[in-house]
């Protein structure tokens, strides 16, 4: 319960891949919709329509691990570790990732009423909205 | 809710408590105890962060404290780990698409 992983094999090579996970250019795209800036260990992401946030990057290994906290997810009440793992398999890519950290939250009662509220019809409506941009991602 | 959800939950012995309650309906630090490896006063402590979660009422029967799950906030929060592992499911995609596409016309930015 208290981390989420996920994993995707990709048909490209692993320092193909490297390059898109970390590089401000291809983070602007598929993570941001509006651009990525790195200044030292900082990432600022940039999406039209939710503001910024900063990617403060822990680990960077190239081309097996890159990690960052970041706290986009729960506004105002902490961060959580995001750490991406790159394996060659064959002639592509096993890519996973893994969020952890929720334990170390202090939950807040706004924020309690805010999940409740979005468990019945808000989250089918935000990954509607997240589905549309996937497909609407420039390859 | 004071108690982070996700602290009451990082525990196993809690877990495996709420297991045992949803399983069976209902439940005391009694019968909680004979079913799992801790003694009964550890589950009294381990009750006692459930219930300042928010995740298990207790109820008085007779002499005996029953304990239920209180779902809402379990509900509220497996909806929230679903929304944001569909998230990282869309953002992996989108990397596949890019990787992928640039793998096709060889070429490199």
């Amino acid at each position: 319960m208290d981390s989420i992983e996920r994993e995707i094999v990709i048909g490209a090579p692993v320092e193909r891949v490297w390059d898109i996970v970390t590089r401000p250019e291809h983070l602007g795209r598929w993570f941001g919709d509006a651009g990525a800036e790195r200044d030292g260990d900082t990432i600022t992401m940039t999406w039209k329509e939710h503001g910024t946030a900063e990617l403060r990057i822990v680990r960077e290994e190239p081309p097996s691990t890159f990690a960052y906290r970041w706290d986009a997810n729960v506004g105002g009440i902490g961060d959580t570790l995001v750490e991406f793992t790159l394996a060659a398999e064959g002639d592509g890519t096993r890519l996973r990732v893994v969020e952890s950290g929720w334990e170390s939250l202090a939950t807040s009662a706004a924020e309690q009423e805010r999940l409740r509220e979005g468990n019945v019809g808000g989250w089918k409506h935000e990954l509607g909205d997240l589905e549309r941009y996937v497909q609407s991602v420039p390859v | 809710m004071t108690e982070d959800v996700f602290t009451a939950l990082a525990d196993p012995t809690r877990r495996s408590i709420l297991d045992l309650l949803a399983t069976h309906g209902h439940g005391t630090a009694t019968s909680l105890a004979a079913e799992l490896p801790v003694s009964r006063p550890a589950v009294i402590k381990h009750l006692a962060v459930l219930d300042r979660a928010g995740l298990v009422a207790a109820r008085r029967h007779g002499r005996e404290v029953r304990f239920v799950v209180q779902p809402a906030p379990l509900q509220a929060t497996a909806a929230w780990m679903s929304r944001l592992a569909a998230e990282w499911d869309a953002r992996l995609a989108a990397v596949k698409a890019l990787a992928e596409a640039a793998e096709d016309d060889g070429s490199r930015e």
